[in-house]
């Protein structure tokens, strides 16, 4: 419990930090990738427990990122009305007041979509592989078309007007709630279920694992830090519609995930940051070389490389740490002999 | 009655239309080693994941130490000591031998008593302990067979259902396998095998149920079984 209070004192103080160093020095177009980074961060680590560490393929998390990015919203905009005559806003809810009100927003926004994973999930998580991605590539279509058609949250024209509350402060600090508690569940007796049912689901039952309710579980903790990503994202974006959660999006998480390895909470980060950076950092390439539009070619041709020479991914199963880069680093660079055998 | 650790009272299983199992009765004594052996298809596996709740007899009852269990989900069998070495060995390939045994007792409340157990299994097979930080999946079959076997044992089982365990592997590891088992039997674990190499399994077992189609056709004393004109015609390779 002192560990968790220290981990968070330590993450929250280190977002402050960063986010004041942000502002201060670095140009807004950086920090705008930096922010994106650090949603991008959220919605891979988190698809990861589903996908990489319980092995079930869900094509979804972009549908639980609307749900959270609309419910958040709703929570900063339709319950705020400005009094036309006054100049004040009137709040109907006192807790969802300020910028400070931002984080129940987010949260009713996360468990909304928690809620819709443990409704998608129970029905959907006894299908398998293909099955399973299509039924849940069908939940994103289904929340699309719906909010596409409900005149009350704008329809396709989506909401505008966000407020400004997703700093960067709140995105890493977020990121950071989001990564840390993947490595505490992936080092717990449930995170070995999970893996357990990805390699054997039959041997995982029969050793007396509940593998129905666990990967529901999985499923809902994915579910809500999409959907806290979801609202990070309409915030930070200022205008959400429809369009922004289409079933790419899940493709494109996938894609993080499978890039940097899928089942490796470090790949998934690493992949997240690639993704998020590589069509940014190619708009360059893209100038030098008057190429309008090379870059999707370029960034399409890297992941085709990518998949034919190295499919397990930058870290495979692995994950990023000083064991690893020890055994990576050449001898010498390691000091020599004195490495002991683990 | 008392000492029937499991008894199946003409179970009835079906896949879809298909009649798997037609009236298959048998039961377990404690302490005994018991085989089931039968053909591919016969039905051997079917019986034991109806045994372990995986599926659900149609009708007829499985008791378990006294108890009707055929509506009792699988965890709570385990935690009952009822447990199942899948076929195929089933071991989880990505996750350490230390790791595997671990997840074995998931079910578990007695946590101190598992560290021990765990020294024990290392101890029946020392293979294991020599490769804990090894991947499952990197170990040879033999070794996984073990790994299945161990695990299983880490759940504390009274019944340990033992599901093809020669299938794949060389005669002579085959050999070390059933040592294994009949030590593991010393210990107290009732046993229930299913085989298809019906040789070593009559070797090793006190008594045996022959299945073909589905249902039970002979059963007896392993050792009376050996000696027993169909079972050396179909199952002995003996004219």
């Amino acid at each position: 419990m002192h560990r968790t209070l220290a981990l968070l004192v330590v993450g929250v103080s280190l977002a402050f930090g960063v986010d004041w160093f942000l502002g201060e020095f670095i140009e807004e177009y950086v920090v705008r990738i930096i922010n994106l980074c650090g949603i991008a961060i959220i919605l891979a680590v988190s698809l990861n427990v589903i996908n990489g560490l319980c092995g079930q393929f869900s094509l979804g998390h972009a549908g639980f990122m609307a749900i959270g990015a609309y419910v958040s919203a709703y929570f900063t905009t339709t319950l705020r009305v400005l009094n036309t005559e006054t100049g004040e806003t009137i709040v109907r809810a006192p807790l969802f007041d300020g910028a400070w009100g931002f984080v129940p927003a987010l949260l009713v926004g996360g468990a909304a979509a928690a809620a819709a994973g443990l409704i998608v999930g129970v029905p959907t998580l006894r299908l398998k592989g293909d099955y399973l991605a299509i039924a849940t590539l069908g939940f994103g279509e289904i929340v699309i078309i719906l909010l596409t058609n409900f005149d009350s949250v704008g329809a396709a024209r989506g909401l505008p007007g966000l407020p400004n509350y997703a700093s960067s402060f709140w995105i890493l600090t977020f990121a950071w709630i989001c990564v840390v508690g993947s490595v505490f569940l992936q080092r717990s007796t449930f995170g070995r279920a999970l893996i357990a049912i990805r390699e054997n689901e039959l041997a995982a039952e029969v050793m007396g694992i509940r593998v129905a309710r666990l990967k529901v579980m999985a499923f809902i903790y994915g579910a809500f830090f999409a959907g806290i990503a979801g609202g990070l994202l309409g915030h930070l974006l200022r205008t959400i519609s429809p369009s922004t959660f289409g079933f790419m999006k899940s493709i494109e998480v996938v894609v993080m995930l499978v890039l940097g390895g899928l089942g490796s909470l470090t790949g998934a980060i690493v992949g997240a940051i690639v993704l998020t950076v590589l069509p940014e950092a190619l708009r360059d390439v893209e100038q030098q070389a008057k190429l309008p539009g090379i870059r999707m070619v370029v960034y399409a041709l890297v992941l085709i490389l990518m998949m034919i020479f190295r499919p397990q991914g930058i870290f495979g199963q692995r994950e990023l740490s000083l064991k690893l880069l020890r055994r990576v680093l050449p001898a010498r660079l390691r000091g020599g002999d004195s490495e002991t055998k683990p | 009655m008392a000492d029937r650790i499991l008894e199946l009272d003409g179970i009835n299983v079906f896949y879809g239309a298909i009649h798997a199992l037609r009236d298959v009765s048998l039961h377990v004594n404690a302490g005994e080693v018991v085989s089931l052996i039968g053909a591919n298809g016969a039905g051997k596996t079917t019986t034991l994941a109806t045994i372990c709740g995986l599926l659900r007899a149609r009708t007829g009852g499985v008791h378990y130490a006294g108890e009707e269990v055929s509506r009792v989900p699988t965890h709570r069998l385990v935690e009952r000591g009822l447990v199942m070495a899948p076929e195929g060995r089933g071991i989880f390939p990505n996750l350490t031998v230390e790791e595997n045994l671990k997840i074995g007792a998931y079910a578990r409340k007695d946590k101190p008593a598992v560290a021990a157990d765990l020294a024990q299994a290392y101890d029946i097979f020392p293979r294991l302990a020599e490769r804990k930080r090894q991947k499952g999946g990197t170990l040879s079959g033999g070794e996984q067979q073990m790994l299945s076997i161990a695990r299983a044992l880490m759940s504390a089982p009274k019944l340990l259902l033992l599901d093809e365990p020669s299938l794949g592997l060389a005669p002579l590891i085959v050999q070390t396998i059933f040592e294994t088992i009949d030590r593991v039997n010393e210990q107290g674990v009732t046993i229930l095998l299913v085989e298809q190499n019906a040789n070593i399994a009559l070797k090793h077992s006190h008594r045996a149920y022959v299945i073909e189609s589905g249902s039970i056709e002979i059963q007896g004393a392993s050792a009376e079984l050996r000696n027993d004109p169909r079972v050396k015609a179909a199952y002995l390779g003996e004219a």
